[in-house]
């Protein structure tokens, strides 16, 4: 779209905005569009030459110039035709009911009445724009009511939990106390971001691997060095200190190329796929190799094939018997 | 730079063409709206024309119609307040809340800027929303395939499409000819479901496994879409089918969580190991799960998935299958 263009969609909004909010500061407005204050000072600059054909001095739409430079607010008069704003566009419509239906999926009961109400208050105001919303479906693995409801309790209440959380990576269940900070959902899935007072740090715990979960009678009071994760870069952010591997991948088992983060991916002769990735915890490469049974060779580190091959010989054992 | 006199001329149009009470030949609209007047008279068609369909791409289509048809007037143009303008739209302040949640959900570029234009033309319509609000929901769909732009605009205009796919697998791609139907994300995969005009057939292909562009092939609109239930339908396909057979597995105390989780019964089987009954669908894919647990699991039968552990776990192993 042209500058023009994308400067009138934006004045055809902020005709009827100042109208509705007369006086409102600039930098108010700023905000509100998202651009520079300066941005919407060059709006008001174009303003000030439109209005009515005839081009009479009483027909242009009436800008207080003085009081934008002497205070920063806004008067604007004399657009009265321009009261409402565009439609929705399929684009907007659809983009925003799928957040909301989204949002849906794991917020608490109260909200849940709120989005269901939004929802259909924006779903009539927007007529036929919203309809291709149907065709958009993002799905969220359920977790178990029970533990999502505690949950979002303990997150409105501000009160610490007892989770017994299960560690795929090492086959086990640990019991630990948590700070709740907020719900994150990413890659499908629903976390429970807190302060783990077993780990000393931040945490994000699947909700499907809560295995249990009580809310204690203990404020949550997490310290405050405890600060949200920055989850714009993907929920698995590998660290320098990661034990790296390196693994060529048979044609049946290309699949992790694309499923977990890569540090590197080269083709290798017959299809194949060699692939360099770190893991935080060495256990999880470990499982991941035997679960992918042969169709991915361990190139480096040897102490990790020698591992694979431990356990399985071990495992093997126990047939042969 | 922004063009100020075309954002002037723009709104000039607009504003001309909203208010008129009947329709306004084009004679007229040259000599009112600033910019036209001083324009020669071919220069003024094509500019006419232009601003014409800047003003449709924003949301306001331009009628042409007739005054007076009896007497063969010549035609004009108007813009119909009821077409464009967002009918009334009150959101409580618990249902502001949560559409300012909702803004934060996409974290592709396009459609979070989608979103955010949305919330200003709610703003415009004298609705307070606040994006920036603290919470302790926080929903995020993420969509980094670069198929993912081009096919949500052949989905939300139904607008037919080519592109090179490529199967799970294999390296070389083949050319797949779609009608979209819809778009699911499943477990942070993004979908297109459709039908494939090759095969004549429903099909699912994964936007992370299409190659290069995705390429329009027809007009936006130009066939139907079977109903939402028919999509969400075909989008179930993604979830695993329900089990249908039992296994026995021989599970060391405290291994096997997940296995022992969805058993039907677990039972002490001598000292540090038990027994359990695990539904499962195909014996490859519970294989997958034994295999990870090494010396820790045992399957005692049936002998299908007792096979397919012991040929892994021999190549595991580094023995000949």
């Amino acid at each position: 779209m042209s500058g023009a263009a994308e400067q009138v969609r934006r004045l055809l909004a902020l005709v009827p905005y100042l109208q509705e909010r007369e006086g409102v500061h600039v930098q108010q407005v700023a905000a509100d569009f998202g651009v520079p204050a300066a941005t919407i000072i060059r709006d008001l600059k174009v303003l000030w030459y439109c209005g009515l054909p005839g081009s009479m001095p009483g027909d242009l739409i009436e800008v207080d110039m003085e009081a934008l430079d002497g205070d920063g607010v806004i008067h604007l008069d004399n657009a009265d035709y321009l009261a409402r704003p565009l439609r929705l566009d399929p684009q907007e419509a659809v983009a925003l009911i799928v957040a909301l239906r989204t949002l849906r999926e794991v917020c608490g009961a109260a909200e849940r009445d709120a989005v269901d109400r939004s929802l259909s208050k924006l779903e009539s105001a927007a007529g036929d724009s919203a309809g291709a919303a149907e065709q958009v479906e993002v799905k969220i693995q359920p977790s178990d009511p029970a533990i999502a409801d505690t949950v979002n309790a303990a997150l409105s209440a501000n009160r610490r939990l007892h989770l017994t959380y299960y560690v795929p990576a090492r086959d086990q269940t640990t019991e630990r106390d948590v700070d709740p900070m907020r719900l994150v959902v990413a890659e499908g899935q629903t976390y429970l971001e807190g302060w783990c007072y077993r780990a000393d740090e931040t945490r994000l715990f699947r909700l499907d691997r809560i295995h249990s979960v009580t809310m204690l009678d203990v404020t949550a009071s997490p310290p405050s060095r405890a600060t949200f994760r920055d989850l714009s870069g993907g929920l698995f952010q590998a660290s320098p200190d990661d034990l790296l591997a390196t693994l060529e991948l048979s044609p049946l088992a290309r699949w992790v190329g694309d499923y977990y983060p890569m540090e590197s991916v080269e083709e290798a002769p017959e299809g194949r796929l060699r692939v360099s990735l770190r893991a935080g915890d060495p256990q999880w490469l470990r499982r991941l190799v035997l679960r992918l049974g042969g169709e991915a060779r361990v190139i480096s580190p040897d102490e990790l094939a020698g591992q694979v091959q431990a356990d399985a010989a071990a495992a093997l054992a126990a047939y042969e018997q | 730079m922004v063009s100020a006199r075309k954002s002037e001329r723009l709104m000039n149009l607009v504003i001309c063409l909203l208010v008129a009470r009947t329709y306004v030949p084009k004679a007229r609209i040259r000599e009112v709206v600033e910019g036209y007047r001083d324009q020669s008279e071919d220069a003024f068609e094509k500019m006419f024309e232009r601003d014409k369909e800047a003003l449709k791409e924003l949301g306001l289509p331009i009628e042409l119609g007739y005054n007076d048809k009896a007497f063969e007037d010549e035609p004009g143009y108007r813009i119909k307040r009821s077409e464009f303008e967002l009918p009334p739209v009150m959101l409580e302040a618990d249902e502001a809340a949560v559409v300012g949640l909702a803004a934060r959900v996409w974290q592709h570029a396009r459609l979070a800027e989608a979103t955010s234009s949305a919330l200003v033309k709610l703003r415009a319509a004298g609705v307070e929303v606040d994006a920036q609000a603290l919470a302790v929901v926080e929903p995020q769909v993420a969509a980094d395939e670069p198929a993912f732009g081009p096919m949500w605009d052949a989905v939300v205009g139904r607008t037919p499409v080519a592109f090179e796919h490529r199967r799970g697998g294999a390296t070389d791609s083949m050319t797949r000819h779609l009608e979209p139907w819809g778009i699911v994300s499943s477990r942070g995969h993004w979908y297109v479901v459709g039908y494939d005009r090759d095969r004549a057939a429903e099909r699912m292909f994964r936007l992370s496994r299409v190659v290069g562009d995705v390429v329009p092939i027809g007009r936006p609109g130009s066939y139907k879409v079977p109903d939402a239930t028919n999509i969400r339908e075909l989008a179930g396909q993604l979830a695993p089918p329900e089990p249908t057979s039992k296994a026995v597995l021989r599970l060391r105390e405290g291994a096997g969580y997940r296995l022992r989780r969805r058993a039907l019964s677990v039972r002490p089987d001598g000292a540090g190991w038990d027994l359990a009954d695990v539904p499962y669908t195909s014996a490859e894919a519970l294989a997958e799960e034994v295999v990870p647990l090494g010396p820790d699991a045992l399957v005692i039968e049936p002998g299908a998935v007792r096979s397919a552990v012991v040929r892994r776990l021999r190549i595991l192993a580094g023995r000949t299958p």
